[in-house]
């Protein structure tokens, strides 16, 4: 093996190091399971060793004492279990090295085939295959953090608005699934001599076990796809609460598969048990939920726990709710989503960063491993292949699923607003994947009452792979030929913010007027319940009344000014919108504004304003691009992360900036976050499918406006009072935020027409940033960052 | 009896080509309107004397205004769709544009947001207008990205109100739900009677 890397020379110097890359976590691919599997061999016969030595002697012969000795048992166990992590990880890392592999086969695939490898290796090596996908392990260690994060960023608006169909297609798509294809195959199988004594009840449980979309393969394939919210959230919102029907029929056919004929009272306890672990399970997460979002009303003193806050709650709520087996999936999504928005509204913004990357990082891990296990346990597990069961489910399985769709689109369409198109409904259809699941329900069964165990278990092997392989394969280029919409990648603007609220009220208005409760009226009458009481009791402080346009309107204005300072350096901003249109161009010119009253500021709180003072120095060293996207391997798409060397040659200018700024410092002021509000240090955060959470308010918002063209309008004459303001009140002035504002010479200015080169501007700004200039009178008409 | 079920039966015809209600969804609504009236012909003008606002208006008229927020079938073509989405996003810019001079100046956007911020409690006029020009400039800006500094902008035109409500997919969006059954037994909040 070494050898084989070792000679293997690629043509051409700059492909070298992915192939290397790829060569060297082959060969740790393959060290690593035999490493595994030998080591359980080495401990065992240690111990064998330990035990015979332990006999043997009686009369301690003195040996000479042991300088190094070896004891793999006693850390057998974590040893393992780290070393599969690491190959999980080394796996994502090299599929990332080869980018044409990743655009054909979705990461899903991969993996599958690399736990084929990794166990087949294992079974050459002759050693025992440790049950990987043992229920207990994957209920209750690899499922969770995926859940908890698909939960906690799940989109709550698109979600809300279409819960109607996504719970028509989890409930009663489901349970069509079970009854067809648990029927038929009873059906087929009855005809079939060797099938003969699968009886019905066993059938039906195979059906219900097979049937379940799976939120792990659908998340995998997705995501890659990057189709249109509505798809993505009916699809996904349906793996995930089909998880109650799943298990109330899971558990409904296992009782009684030995027991004996259902009556009919059975099914009238399953429907009751169904509502029971539906709900239930729901109460249980916003239980919790509410429980952690009190919880961070009180962490202002001991940020650094406060992640581990949610962790725990959510994990609780998960397995309070097995517990009493409710549905824990739908614990953890209703924990999730409850506690967030009031959570986010207390934490300190190094917390909501910390959550934000645990989750990410372990759903990713666990969704690998989960995978990879897969593999392995397919090569592991007794296999009993049967043509004509194994056929006729994956045959069946697709059919019901078309014809659930199709079924229920027709009846949900009556009831939509917005139609669903075929298009939509291919889409839906083709995006039911099975997936690890399904394969550790069928894990769970008992040997005893299903003799037929292992060829369920076969079959829904081949499903799965039939699904994740073909299906999620195939569905990219579907999805390019059908021209399926995709999802929007661009910002938010401010106009959209200000209409969809707009919207909002003006429909829950139209809707009075018609006369009927609709839509729109429960959703008002929620929020204002939510305001009322809800965030005065859960959110510490005055976050609580902040209105979402104003946090979103503050999280954009942070935003732009960190990426206007960092372009200012010299480095191309690529989401602005090349415009030379400054606030001028819009103040109709009138006659400066009497001074406005006299308005005492809000006390800045010292140590949130040196929170923020320090977050923004160091956002200076980095923009982050702001994705909205449901991605879960890229938190951030970051422009300049190739340019490290950039970065550095800025980090020295800043720094020398500072120096010569610390000089000057009536001319500058520190740009005034309102207070307490982590809105504004965390607004440079990506990834946030949510733009809005509840935030303070303020009486005096300064704004940040950044003017690319010119000098002062009689607006900003206000606004630049305001910092003035806002600066005496402080103490520390010299602290460089990146952001120069200037004090008004005077009312208006005049315009001078040299300020009308536009193209001067961005270099302006260089000039701006990098020399200040010496004194206020020669700085009067230069460009001001507002 | 029968003369007069005919020629509310025309009427109701002529409405529903109009509007493109059904007739069922129009018996609703008239009912509803009836309620609203107190059994007049006209709702009146609450507010009183605003410049350019009718003082009362028919049912014709109302029925007008609703159809703006029908939602699109399944039926329809891409080109019926954005006529549609067209229709509705007129129907906003003329709410928001309360002068009627074709342009949405800033004063009127101002006003605008404050409204929408009203119900916040004190938030204080500056917040408003800082939010409403920091708009007003993104409008501007992907419009018109090159202007001099000496140019002003006057206003959003309504190709500029399109062009910034792109990706709001209106015709999706600024719908209410018609119903085919009587509701009437819900009250509106602040009743005429």
């Amino acid at each position: 093996m070494p050898s084989r890397s070792g000679s293997q020379r690629p043509p051409g110097s700059g492909r070298s190091s992915p192939e290397r890359g790829l060569l060297l976590l082959l060969l740790l691919l393959v060290l690593l399971p035999l490493g595994d599997a030998s080591s359980a061999g080495v401990g065992h016969q240690e111990h064998a060793g330990n035990h015979t030595a332990a006999n043997g002697r009686h009369n301690f012969t003195k040996k000479p004492f042991p300088v190094l000795s070896l004891d793999y048992h006693h850390i057998q166990t974590p040893f393992e279990i780290s070393l599969w992590v690491l190959l999980a990880s080394l796996m994502k890392l090299g599929f990332h090295l080869i980018p044409r592999l990743s655009n054909i086969v979705p990461e899903s695939c991969l993996l599958i085939v690399v736990g084929l490898l990794v166990g087949g290796l294992i079974k050459l090596a002759g050693e025992k295959v440790p049950p990987v996908l043992d229920s207990r392990l994957f209920f209750l260690c690899l499922l969770p953090p995926i859940i908890l994060d698909a939960g906690y960023f799940l989109p709550i608006r698109p979600f809300m608005e279409n819960i109607g169909t996504i719970l028509m297609f989890a409930v009663v798509g489901t349970l069509w699934n079970a009854f067809f294809i648990g029927g038929i195959l009873y059906a087929v199988c009855q005809s079939q001599p060797d099938l003969n004594k699968l009886s019905l009840l066993p059938c039906l449980l195979f059906g219900s076990i097979v049937s379940a979309v799976d939120p792990v393969a659908v998340l995998a394939v997705f995501e890659e796809i990057h189709i249109n919210e509505l798809l993505h959230i009916l699809v996904f919102g349906e793996s995930l609460l089909n998880d109650a029907v799943t298990v109330v029929l899971y558990h409904l056919f296992d009782e009684y598969s030995a027991a004996g004929p259902v009556t009919v009272l059975d099914a009238f306890l399953g429907v009751i048990s169904f509502l029971v672990v539906a709900l239930g399970g729901v109460l249980v997460g916003a239980i919790y939920g509410f429980l952690s979002a009190f919880t961070s009303r009180f962490t202002s003193h001991t940020r650094v726990i406060e992640p581990l806050f949610v962790f725990v709650y959510s994990y609780m709520a998960y397995l309070s709710a097995e517990m009493f087996h409710l549905s824990g999936i739908m614990a953890l999504i209703s924990c999730g989503a409850v506690m967030r928005p009031y959570v986010e509204a207390n934490i300190s913004h190094k917390s909501h960063t910390t959550i934000k990357y645990f989750l990410k990082m372990w759903s990713s891990v666990s969704e690998t491993l989960i995978f990879i296990f897969l593999g392995v346990a397919t090569v592991d597990g007794p296999h009993s292949w049967n043509w004509i069961f194994v056929t006729v489910t994956v045959i069946l399985c697709l059919v019901a699923r078309v014809i659930g769709v199709i079924g229920l689109t027709y009846i949900i369409n009556n009831f939509r607003i917005v139609k669903l198109t075929t298009k939509d409904q291919f889409i839906i259809a083709y995006g039911g994947l099975r997936g690890a699941i399904a394969f550790s329900l069928g894990f769970l069964l008992d040997d005893g009452r299903f003799p037929m165990r292992e060829m369920f278990l076969t079959a829904i092997i081949t499903v799965i792979f039939f699904t994740v392989f073909v299906q999620g394969m195939t569905i990219k280029p579907l999805v390019e030929l059908l021209a399926v919409k995709k999802k929007q990648e661009a910002k938010r603007t401010i106009n959209e913010e200000i209409h969809t609220q707009f919207l909002d009220h003006l429909l829950t208005g139209i809707e009075d007027i018609c006369g009927h409760y609709g839509h729109h009226h429960w959703k008002d009458k929620l929020n204002r319940f939510n305001k009322k009481y809800v965030k005065k009791c859960l959110i510490v402080g005055e976050r609580s009344k902040e209105p979402q346009l104003i946090a979103f309107y503050h999280k954009m204005e942070m935003k732009q000014a960190i990426e206007l300072v960092e372009s200012g350096g010299g480095v191309k901003m690529p989401s602005a919108v090349p415009s030379t249109v400054s606030m001028q161009n819009i103040q109709p010119k009138k006659p400066p504004p009497a001074k406005s009253a006299e308005r005492s500021l809000p006390q800045l709180p010292k140590g949130r304003e040196e929170e923020i003072r320090k977050i923004l120095r160091s956002n200076l060293q980095k923009t982050r691009q702001r994705l909205r996207s449901y991605n879960r391997h890229t938190l951030v798409v970051d422009p300049y992360e190739d340019g490290f060397g950039d970065l550095l040659i800025k980090k020295q200018k800043m720094i020398e900036l500072e120096k010569k700024i610390k000089e000057m410092n009536n001319y500058l002021t520190v740009p005034a976050a309102p207070p307490d509000s982590p809105t504004m240090c965390r607004a440079r955060l990506a990834s946030d499918p949510q733009a809005y959470s509840v935030k303070q308010s303020s009486d005096s918002v300064p704004t940040i406006q950044v003017d690319l063209a010119s000098p002062q309008s009689p607006d900003s004459v206000n606004v630049m009072d305001e910092f003035r303001r806002a600066k005496q009140q402080q103490e520390e002035e010299e602290e460089y935020q990146g952001l120069m504002m200037k004090p008004p010479q005077g009312p208006s200015g005049p315009n001078k027409p040299g300020e009308a080169d536009t193209t001067r501007d961005p270099q302006k700004l260089t000039r701006c940033l990098s020399d200040p200039g010496p004194s206020a009178d020669e700085d009067e008409d230069e460009p001001f960052l507002s | 009896m029968g003369a007069s079920q005919t020629r509310t039966g025309n009427e109701h015809q002529h409405l529903m080509d109009k509007t493109g209600f059904s007739s069922e969804q129009i018996k609703n609504l008239r009912k509803r309107f009836l309620q609203l009236s107190g059994n007049e012909e006209t709702i009146r003008n609450q507010r009183g004397d605003e410049a350019g606002a009718f003082q009362e208006i028919g049912f014709e008229q109302f029925l007008m205004v609703m159809c703006h927020f029908r939602p699109p079938t399944l039926k329809m073509t891409a080109e019926e769709k954005e006529a549609m989405r067209k229709e509705k996003l007129r129907f906003l810019f003329n709410m928001h544009d309360t002068d009627n001079d074709g342009t949405i100046t800033l004063e009127e956007y101002r006003k605008v947001v404050e409204e929408l911020l009203s119900k916040s409690g004190a938030i204080g006029q500056e917040t408003a207008e800082a939010i409403a020009d920091a708009a007003m400039l993104e409008v501007a800006s992907t419009n018109v990205p090159h202007m001099a500094p000496d140019e002003f902008y006057e206003g959003i035109t309504f190709q500029h109100f399109e062009q910034i409500l792109k990706g709001l997919e209106m015709e999706s969006r600024m719908n209410i739900r018609f119903l085919d059954v009587d509701t009437t037994t819900m009250r509106c909040g602040r009743s005429t009677s």
